[in-house]
């Protein structure tokens, strides 16, 4: 065993607390070995263990009747017909990203594409939910655009180079993530129902293979990193990022799936966060088996590394194994054609024990259970959060609502991202039926006639006035998002992405957006098969807003998808879910509150799910009837922004409205539960909506070139689509360039 | 007809091209390793796009060396129609069977968009059924497209006919906008924009397929006048 004394010093700089410490020799029954202090502190660490979150993440709905694989694998599974399963999952790479943002972001993807194609599915698609501080950010600016632009070039470096297409996402802008911008990165993949593989070792005997890249000394301590806050220090730790190579993964993907193929293949994970240590014992606990290795096999980059470099190396592109007994050759073989490393590395054992050894000697020897599945839970104490206060701190200012609608179209949440994702390669596969820019991305699956519709939602707007509303306001727009294209949501994964948990404040927006997640995912019928849960996102004390982001897929038949812009002049529009409500208080989270007042207030929209969901039943059934020329939900800036967002091909609108609603409210508010749909068949969509008992609000018509807003007899707005676009579209370069 | 899809480590488009002559095109498609010597009596070949090897040396630098580039050489110099998308136009310009080079696009960035093209030529196996100046909307995915000649290659390639299609909006900064040429003899096609990804409705265009329909044509003259 490994001589380093385990001072008190040694044990806090491994991120255990005392009591942790002596829940470790308890279990050993003896002093922990350095090695083994180091194995037990990424197993344990926030980012592995969810010890701050895993008593509340409890609460989320994880069945369903499609289910076929829920929390606690790779990535969760559902059956979507035909003998065929998708495997979908998020994960945040935010603490990498900051660092370094290229590599940070690409390994994130890297990271997430291995935990779909280790449970035997092709990634079929990648979307991204990205924050970062304002770009004119008067002190921050500059680097806020640094990480940018290497987050982006990033993803699109690791995902254009694998062959998966990124079809969608979010890139939001708030002062809260300039010391800690989120990248959270969902990937999806397809398999056939009988293919899938687990993340378990078994077979007495049978060998434990170790495939893919050499071990380096790169990203040891990633998972500890990933569970602290940042301090000035923090750049000293870009040694803990990882290097991400896309190629080597490519075959490493192409290599595991023709290998699969063979039978010879019993259980495989891949190795991300705390790597050879994580995949071993989280097998053999899963299989309820033991794991024996050798290190002197394990392949490396560098010589002399430590049996505690090797456990916690964060080497990309590493995949475990394990075969069949005689097999072997069969599995190698494969491997081999894709010029991969494969070498066996250990067996699985019968004493439920995770046995390490190097040059013979035993360096480890921690029971697999334990170390996996037993780590410290803790309830930590949380306080309510804060009532915000109902109005704002001067008057509204009296803007032109068309200067108003001009300045939130610029702004950098609302403005066009096709500069970002033009860099991404996001038809690859040829399967992209919606991509980027569209409410929810769609991906075919050729293999079943089914498409898979796939969105990313989170509003730390909303979260921050209230951590429930918001949570549960983010399901309701995503499960929106998939009806405005006719898609029925089926299943959902979420990235929690908050600050310190061991401050009661902070423990209080996290388990108030997870009981609101909760219930809107029960009500939504949207079971959470898997997902992240990324705390720590502080800088110098300075804590994020709570950013739950949610993923939502659903199904629908392949064909042509609805689009937003208005297609032809003349047609009906029509408001479908009505005008809404508002008033002061519930206008204080609006992208107007933020953009224009520059103070947020009060409380979110109020949602009515009951209604939302009758909206979004008749919304598919209008789809499904082939009425919706053309479709967009109202989400940020609301219904005015909505219908520019539909202008930006030249066919504009006309809009008139009785309302006693104030102008700003109007046109800005973000009640949800609305859809702008233009129609040839007003009447039919006015029955459908009927019928479900929702209000489909005659709202104007569509005409060349123009944008205008109405209220009685007072125009509100009224300006050129093209004057409108030119802001829209250029906007995020001029930020960038600035 | 059968048309060979060469797959290098790092192809990612070799699926999409498979697909697009198997079923939007209604011919055979197979795919080849690229360790194998010989091509099996394909009637064409087509080298998809991706990122070959990884791409981390310069685009196709290390593909050439491919045991079959050896297989493609002959079945060219064998008048054996030849075409490369994206990818395998930078493998086709490395390996010396097309002039010029690619280079970074002009924003240094990787750009994936839908744009239109003009055909440049009736006249080669790959062109043969489209309209005179026909525009064809087809999608570019690339970093490295900005094609890049000295003045009497460029000369001579529009002097000879050999510029297939042009950008109308030239997305990457290519020389005389051209974005896909000819060799001398006609039968290797190299173009940075993807046919493939425009094959069906569904993905927003069809247009592609007069490539790979005119590929069939020029094999089978006799079948298609029937």
């Amino acid at each position: 065993m490994s001589t380093l004394a385990i001072t008190p010093d040694v044990v806090a700089q491994h991120q255990l607390t005392e009591p942790e410490y002596r829940k470790i020799v308890a279990i050993l029954g003896r002093e922990p070995s350095y090695t083994e202090l180091g194995v037990f502190s990424v197993m344990w660490s926030e980012h592995c263990s969810y010890k701050s979150s895993r008593l509340h993440l409890k609460k989320l709905p994880t069945r369903g009747k499609l289910v076929v694989c829920g929390p606690g694998e790779n990535a969760g599974i559902i059956d979507v017909g035909g003998g065929y399963v998708i495997a979908f999952k998020i994960e945040s790479h935010n603490h990498p990203s900051f660092i370094e943002p290229f590599q940070g972001a690409a390994t994130g993807v890297g990271g997430i594409l291995r935990d779909i194609f280790t449970m035997g599915a092709r990634p079929i698609a990648v979307l991204d939910s990205l924050r970062f501080g304002p770009l004119d950010d008067p002190h921050n600016g500059p680097r806020n655009r640094r990480i940018l632009q290497g987050v982006v070039a990033g993803i699109a470096h690791y995902g254009n180079c694998f062959g998966v297409p990124t079809v969608g996402g979010e890139c939001v802008f708030e002062s809260c993530y300039n010391g800690n911008p989120l990248v959270n990165v969902f990937a999806l993949g397809v398999a056939r129902k009988q293919d899938i593989f687990y993340a378990r070792a078994a077979g007495l005997g049978n060998p434990v293979i170790y495939v893919g890249a050499k071990t380096g000394r790169d990203g040891i301590h990633g998972a500890s990193m990933a569970s602290a806050e940042f301090t000035e220090e923090s750049k000293q730790k870009r040694p803990n990022v990882q290097v991400g190579d896309p190629f080597l993964e490519k075959l490493l993907l192409e290599a595991c799936l023709e290998a699969m193929q063979t039978g010879a293949i019993v259980g495989i994970q891949d190795m991300g966060a705390a790597g050879l240590t994580c995949s071993t014992c989280e097998m053999g606990s899963r299989g309820g088996t033991g794991i024996e290795i050798e290190l002197d096999l394990v392949p490396q980059r560098e010589t002399g590394m430590t049996p505690y470099e090797i456990m916690l190396s964060e080497s990309q592109e590493r995949m475990l194994l394990v075969a069949e007994k005689g097999r072997e050759d069969e599995v190698f073989r494969v491997f081999r054609k894709w010029g991969l490393d494969a070498v066996t590395i250990g067996r699985v054992t019968g004493d439920g024990l995770l046995r390490v050894k190097q040059h013979g000697r035993t360096v480890a020897e921690i029971p697999n259970r334990e170390l996996a599945d037993e780590a410290p839970l803790y309830d930590r104490p949380f306080t309510a959060p804060p009532a915000r206060p109902l109005a704002p701190s001067c008057a509204r200012p009296a803007i032109d609502p068309a200067r108003a609608l001009e300045k939130l179209l610029a702004s950098g949440d609302l403005c066009d991202k096709r500069y970002i994702w033009e860099q991404y390669d996001y038809q690859v596969r040829t399967n992209t039926i919606a991509g980027p820019g569209a409410d929810a991305a769609i991906v075919r699956i050729k293999e079943n006639g089914v498409s898979v519709a796939m969105s990313l939602d989170g509003n730390s707007r909303y979260c921050y006035l209230s951590p429930r509303d918001g949570a549960m306001l983010a399901v309701a727009e995503c499960c929106r998002n998939l009806a405005t294209l006719g898609a029925q949501p089926i299943a959902a994964t979420n990235c929690l992405n908050f600050g310190n948990p061991e401050r009661p404040e902070i423990m209080g927006q996290l388990v108030e957006a997870i009981e609101g997640m909760s219930e809107a995912c029960r009500f939504f019928d949207t079971p959470i098969t898997g997902g992240n849960v990324s705390l720590y996102n502080e800088t110098l004390g300075e804590g994020i807003w709570p950013t739950p982001v949610i993923g939502i897929v659903g199904l629908l038949k392949t064909a042509a998808p609805v689009t937003r812009d208005f297609k032809v002049p003349g047609r009906p529009i029509i408001l479908l879910g009505g005008i809404g409500e508002c008033d002061e208080a519930q206008f204080g989270g609006t992208q107007y509150a933020k953009v224009i007042c520059n103070e947020l207030w009060g409380l979110p929209p109020v949602l009515d799910m009951d209604y939302e969901k009758r909206v979004h039943d008749a919304m598919r059934e209008i789809v499904a009837a082939g009425l919706a020329e053309s479709a967009h939900d109202l989400s940020d800036g609301g219904l005015a922004v909505a219908a520019a967002e539909c202008s930006m091909a030249g066919i504009g609108a006309a809009f008139l409205f009785q309302s006693d609603l104030p102008p700003d409210f109007l046109l800005f508010h973000e009640g949800p539960s609305r859809i702008l749909i233009s129609t040839s068949d007003p009447e039919a969509v006015a029955a459908i909506a009927a019928r479900q008992g929702v209000r489909a609000a005659r709202a104007g018509i569509t005409i060349n070139g123009v944008l205008a807003f109405a209220n009685r007899d007072q125009t509100l707005i009224s300006v050129t689509t093209g004057s409108l676009k030119s802001i829209w579209e250029k906007s995020l370069e001029n930020q960038l360039r600035a | 007809m059968k048309f060979g899809v060469i797959v290098f480590p790092g192809s990612n488009c070799d699926h999409d091209a498979w697909f697009a002559v198997n079923h939007n095109l209604g011919h055979q498609a197979e795919f080849i390793w690229h360790d194998s010597p010989t091509l099996g009596g394909m009637d064409a070949v087509i080298l998809p796009g991706g990122f070959a090897y990884g791409d981390y040396l310069r685009c196709g630098a290390i593909a050439k060396f491919s045991p079959v580039m050896a297989a493609v050489r002959r079945f060219a110099a064998e008048g054996g129609p030849v075409l490369g998308i994206c990818n395998g136009f930078q493998v086709l310009v490395e390996a010396g069977l097309l002039p010029g080079a690619l280079m970074r696009n002009r924003n240094l960035k990787f750009i994936c968009r839908e744009l239109r093209l003009r055909t440049e030529t009736l006249d080669s196996p790959f062109t043969a059924a489209a309209q005179p100046h026909q525009i064809l909307r087809m999608p570019i995915a690339h970093g490295e497209g900005c094609y890049v000649a000295d003045e009497r290659t460029l000369d001579q390639l529009e002097a000879q006919d050999r510029v297939a299609f042009r950008y109308l909006d030239n997305p990457n900064g290519s020389m005389r906008d051209i974005a896909g040429i000819l060799n001398e003899r006609r039968n290797v096609l190299g173009l940075m924009p993807h046919p493939e990804r425009a094959s069906e409705p569904l993905m927003g265009s069809s247009d592609g397929l007069v490539i790979f329909r005119s590929m069939v044509m020029a094999a089978q003259p006799a079948a298609l006048q029937q």
